[in-house]
């Protein structure tokens, strides 16, 4: 029979899943892939300081990931650096000082490769109770802000000039991003976080014509990949983490088949 | 005295600049329900300048801007979309906000493009493009119509039945448009007041006024004065050979 373990790690990653299907498609589309990821490394030191203060994680990280977004946006109306130079910066310098500060903490037995690559055997009750509160309320946020994040996504000035106030969707977005980085970690690991928010939506835009689709094919893809990639773990004992995005990647293989038809009959 | 509810927008001195370099200076002008304006200018006179500035996209801004209405359609110049997004026509209508099947194919109907209804936004040619554009901006039936040069790309036929269809619309959902068009010839037909640009506000007034200014005529030249005068149907000199005109 399936382990207890298993069966949490199962949950957890199903609640993870069905919220990174959607903001993935955003971050496709608003280009944020590189956005994301320092964001994601951020969070090690939102880690390291939940250890140091006995805080929770997952409130720890987002604390942290939020702040991190706004130091960029700060740092982007400063300075005259291009944006992909600023993220580089924020990610290695917030990676670095995490690393650092678990140098110091010497009383702590850290698990460093769980940490970056995810580790099912650490998803507790407590976890899935985090997973599956937080996840619903960034859907729920996320269904509020749809229409001028998307508006603003395909033309901001569209969006500005028609009253949706794009500028504050993307406040939100970014908020909700810290958010779904913070309740994921565990399960998915720092490194690989933007694999899961990417990769099921990039399989998602080659099988899709109209964005609700994209986001519908992209949860899919996220909950195959979950399922797909625990159980491989389970099987052949690997980091959950990786195995999961291993599953995301092979099913983007299998999409590009039916891009491949779609070329052979549009001629 | 006109009642003040017809007013949708009213600029008054705005001024734009980035960084040191002024785009517009002093700008003022009104829109009012049922009623086209048209700005004409040449090339970086801050036409779309002056739109964007109405439109409350530029906010930093010297001057004052009032607007009364939420209710907005707006025809940009230059619409960079990213066409990796899968975005078919009936996705780009609702864009802004939700409306009934029915509204949307009255919509595309109306500019002539309701084949392409599930077509992908990207697989459109620029004329077709600029056609949805158009029927997007129609679609939700705004109080405040903004076109900047809305006809770029469309074949000459569609041109004329496109300056048509705005005149119609600002007939019948009786909205006020602010126009930008380098076409003189056909703006002037529709248009009830003309905003002539060259960093600032050289003249405006009637089609005919604005024919007559000398700034005008020294911007546009002769030429140009001669086909805004040509609408108003009582000519007052006649032509001589070179395009010179002769008062009678």
């Amino acid at each position: 029979m399936l382990e207890d373990f298993f069966i949490r790690a199962l949950i957890a990653g199903l609640g993870i899943a069905i919220v990174t299907g959607p903001l993935g498609c955003f971050v496709i589309w608003r280009r944020l892939s590189y956005f994301g990821d320092t964001l994601a490394h951020s969070a090690l030191l939102g880690v390291t300081l939940a250890y140091t203060l006995e805080f929770n994680i997952a409130i720890s990280v987002f604390i942290i990931s939020s702040l991190i977004a706004l130091i960029l946006i700060d740092l982007q109306k400063r300075t005259n650096l291009p944006g992909d130079a600023l993220l580089g910066l924020l990610a290695h310098s917030s990676l670095a000082v995490g690393l650092v500060v678990i140098g110091f903490l010497t009383f702590i037995r850290f698990d460093i490769m769980g940490l970056l690559f995810g580790d099912i055997l650490a998803v507790t009750i407590n976890d899935i109770f985090i997973i599956w509160i937080g996840g619903p309320l960034i859907l729920i946020i996320l269904r509020l802000i749809w229409k001028p994040l998307f508006a603003s996504t395909v033309n901001y000035e569209l969006a500005e000039a028609e009253g949706l106030n794009p500028d504050r969707a993307k406040a939100i977005f970014t908020i909700l991003m810290a958010g779904i980085i913070a309740i994921s970690i565990k399960m998915v690991g720092l490194l690989l976080i933007t694999g899961m928010l990417i990769i099921p939506a990039a399989m998602a835009r080659n099988i899709s014509s109209s964005p609700q689709m994209m986001v519908i094919y992209s949860v899919i893809g996220g909950l195959l990949s979950v399922i797909l990639g625990l159980l491989t773990s389970l099987e052949f004992n690997t980091a959950s983490g990786p195995s999961i995005i291993a599953a995301a990647l092979f099913l983007f293989i299998l999409s590009l088949l039916k891009i491949k038809q779609s070329i052979k009959l549009k001629n | 005295m006109k009642s003040n509810q017809n007013i949708l927008v009213k600029l008054k001195q705005a001024s734009f600049r980035i960084n040191d370099k002024w785009l517009v200076k002093d700008v003022s002008l009104q829109i009012e329900k049922g009623r086209i304006v048209t700005l004409i200018g040449p090339n970086g006179s801050g036409k779309s300048t002056t739109a964007k500035i109405a439109l409350g996209i530029y906010k930093k801004i010297d001057g004052r801007v009032e607007k009364y209405t939420n209710k907005v359609g707006y025809v940009p110049q230059k619409i960079s979309i990213d066409w990796t997004l899968p975005l078919r026509v009936r996705d780009f209508i609702i864009l802004t906000e939700n409306l009934k099947e029915e509204a949307i194919n009255d919509a595309l109907s109306l500019t002539g493009v309701i084949h392409l209804k599930d077509k992908n936004l990207g697989d459109l040619s620029g004329g077709e493009f600029q056609r949805v554009l158009i029927a997007r901006a129609i679609s939700k039936k705004p109080e405040l119509l903004v076109l900047d040069e809305p006809v770029q790309g469309v074949d000459f036929t569609g041109e004329i039945a496109l300056y048509k269809l705005i005149k119609k619309i600002s007939d019948e959902l009786n909205c006020g448009i602010l126009l930008i068009s380098h076409d003189l010839h056909t703006v002037m037909t529709a248009t009830d007041h003309v905003v002539c640009l060259n960093g600032h506000v050289c003249c405006s007034g009637s089609p005919i006024e604005v024919a007559k200014n000398n700034e005008y005529k020294a911007l546009f030249g002769e030429k140009a004065s001669q086909i805004l005068s040509r609408y108003e149907h009582r000519h007052d000199h006649i032509h001589t050979n070179e395009g010179k005109i002769k008062k009678n």
